[in-house]
């Protein structure tokens, strides 16, 4: 089927013309190139936004308290009430495949009032009360020293880990970190490391503003008792957190006598409802980019059809000599088909070629030139090339299909006298 | 064939024995091509019947007819109809490629064949480096390479001065002589008589058909 007469005479047919065999190549070049440009940008979006959500478990729900919209076992609405610790303990409890529940309690905030203090110098920070658990949902890493860990919340210490940002705005340049002390609205903490988060989000620069503290330390420190501001619940991988959340609700709402239908009760954030929010949008994207790339491929495959249906005729007489020789019409159509697979395939390849060139460049300068905010790595996977050729194979036989069958419509005596 | 249809042919009753050399006359216009185009399957009867070697030849699909035209019948064409981008043996090769015979007995018989009409210095030549004559030798080898049982030649000396003539009547005296069946188109009576039967026609009816002596080309060469 492919043996050497046949190539050779593909290249003799497509060689004949050079120039029009460059432009009809052209056209699935372009297209091919546009398929693989948007697919490689659509990925760097997605890439871009996957690293603003950071390395936080994405699998995770944050709730508060807020105030009750309903009467409840002879409690009144409006009512104001806080999570309690025994609720963390009943979630952990009831609920299952659930892989951390960490409460927190929290000082401070944006804008807040000053509420730290290192010798003259002062900042407002937000200060977290939390467990070791917190540092597997909401990822850093540790720059110097340690993390708190569960002696720390047994024994109640007073340490603390101190983001780079609260560092350079208390500390001088170089200056020892580790083992000082700074004053929380007047009580002393130890600092026993420093952290730096990696998410390269618009609030970078705020989330190492923060100070962690063990929870029980804090809840003494502060007068919390066995108070929670807010937990983060993270499901085991393969149960989904939007599914179980429901579940953590009830518990809480049980213990809180807090009416089953009260849904204002408890605020919540779905960390996972968001990101498969944006995950099925980059889903949308790529079909737009398989839309409008086969769309403008498909102008260049009805050009490669057309030439072969002016080659077709341009050769008529030639065919014709070739069926009163006796040549199979299988044959016949089968050479055309991969004259036009030929070229497809060959004019897609170098759109391929050129698209991963592109690529290439555009990443090379995102690298020379530091991140791009929600942008990142844009590529295209191995899957999507052999898409890409079966999808440009496919056509190629589409694109032969009509031009091989009126090769053989006519009668040989027709197709011999053709000049 | 368009709208409104034509008679060319009416009412042929002819047949051909193996190993007759025949030549068709007749003014322009008399049906004589047609004819040959039937008997070659490159055009179909619209009435009538057509056996060849035994086989009725009646609504065969392509492929069939692809089939016996590459086994049964090689075609000379008054204006030669080589394909002019490849060489003279690959010309003379094209019906063996057609029945997948591998490329070195390809070249062999061709290279055989080439011989046989004389050209073998000319193999590698293009038809566009050869003369009139030449290039009806060419394709007087090819239509031998497949060892088809009936040569059909529409004019095949229609083109060529006299000699050169000659010479591809005596290319094909020989082969009648090794046994196959040709049928000739032919105007020309010096021609014609180089023939063993000639066969007249006229507005598409066949109006004298005779056995002659033949006159052998040789003696001109
Ligand atoms: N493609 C065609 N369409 C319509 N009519 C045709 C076609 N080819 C031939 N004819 C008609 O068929 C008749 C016979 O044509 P044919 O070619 O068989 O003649 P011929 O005897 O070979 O003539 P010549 O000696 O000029 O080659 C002619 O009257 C011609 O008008
Ligand atoms: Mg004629």
């Amino acid at each position: 089927m492919l043996n050497r007469d046949r190539w050779r005479e593909i290249l003799e047919v497509l060689t004949t013309n050079w120039f029009r065999t460059v432009l009809t190549a052209f056209g699935v070049f372009w297209g091919i190139l546009i398929l693989i440009i948007l697919l490689a940008a659509g990925k760097g979006l997605e890439n871009g936004i996957r690293a603003n959500f950071g390395s936080i478990a994405t699998n995770t729900v944050f709730m508060w308290s807020q105030s009750t919209s309903m009467e409840y076992k002879g409690l009144p609405k409006g009512r104001r009430f806080n999570f309690k610790l025994e609720d963390v303990t009943a979630i952990r409890r009831e609920v299952g495949n659930l892989r951390f529940v960490s409460p927190r309690n929290q000082l401070g905030g944006f804008n807040g009032a000053n509420n730290v203090v290192r010798g003259i110098k002062t900042g407002a920070f937000n200060v977290y009360g939390d467990y070791p658990d917190i540092i597997n949902q909401d990822p850093m890493s540790i720059t110097s020293g340690r993390f708190i860990n569960h002696l720390d919340i047994d024994e109640k210490r007073k340490v603390a880990i101190i983001g780079e940002g609260v560092r350079s705005s208390l500390y001088e340049m170089g200056e020892e970190v580790v083992g000082t002390y700074i004053k929380i609205q007047g009580v002393n903490f130890t600092v026993i490391g420093t952290y730096k988060k990696n998410s390269n989000n618009g609030n970078a620069e705020e989330a190492q503003k923060e100070i962690y503290v063990p929870f029980t330390s804090f809840a003494q420190a502060f007068n919390q008792g066995d108070n929670v501001g807010w937990m983060a619940i993270t499901a085991k991988d393969g149960s989904s957190i939007t599914q179980l959340k429901e579940q953590v609700f009830e518990v809480v709402r049980e213990n809180r006598k807090i009416h089953p239908q009260d849904l204002r009760a408890i605020g919540h954030f779905d960390l996972y409802e968001e990101f498969s929010r944006v995950v099925s949008l980059f889903g949308a994207m790529r079909w737009i980019a398989y839309f409008v790339g086969i769309l403008v491929l498909l102008s260049g495959v009805i050009g490669v059809s057309n030439i072969m249906l002016i080659v077709v005729k341009e050769r008529t007489k030639e065919i014709g000599i070739r069926r009163a020789l006796g040549e199979d019409p299988w044959s016949i159509r089968l050479q055309i088909l991969m004259e036009s697979v030929f070229l497809t395939i060959i004019s897609g390849m170098a759109g391929i070629s050129f698209g991963a060139l592109v690529i290439y460049l555009i990443n090379y300068v995102l690298d020379a030139n530091g991140p791009v905010e929600m942008f990142a790595n844009p590529s295209v996977s191995l899957g999507v090339v052999l898409i890409a050729l079966l999808i440009l194979i496919i056509s190629g036989l589409l694109a032969g299909f009509i031009p091989a069958q009126s090769a053989i419509k006519v009668r040989p005596i027709e197709a011999l006298r053709a000049e | 064939m368009g709208s409104n249809s034509l008679h060319v042919l009416k009412g042929i009753n002819f047949s051909v024995e193996e190993g007759e050399l025949v030549a068709i006359m007749g003014s322009s216009g008399s049906g004589k091509s047609t004819l040959l185009n039937i008997l070659g399957m490159l055009d179909v009867l619209d009435e009538g019947s057509y056996t060849l070697d035994g086989v009725p030849i009646k609504n065969l699909n392509e492929t069939k007819a692809a089939q016996y035209r590459n086994k049964f019948l090689g075609f000379v064409f008054q204006s030669f109809n080589l394909i002019n981008y490849k060489s003279a043996m690959e010309n003379v090769a094209l019906p063996l490629y057609y029945q997948k015979v591998g490329r070195k007995e390809r070249q062999e018989k061709a290279l055989k064949y080439l011989e046989q009409v004389g050209l073998r210095e000319w193999a590698d030549h293009l038809p566009s480096e050869l003369s009139g004559g030449q290039k009806q030798r060419v394709a007087i080898a090819r239509a031998m390479a497949a060892e088809p049982k009936v040569l059909l030649a529409d004019e095949p000396t229609g083109a060529l001065d006299s000699t050169t003539s000659y010479e591809v009547m005596d290319l094909i005296q020989k082969i009648n002589d090794a046994g196959n069946t040709i049928l000739i188109v032919t105007h020309e009576p010096d021609i014609a008589d180089m023939c063993k039967r000639i066969v007249h026609l006229k507005d598409g009816v066949i109006v004298e058909d005779k056995k002659i002596t033949q006159v052998r080309a040789s003696q001109y060469v």
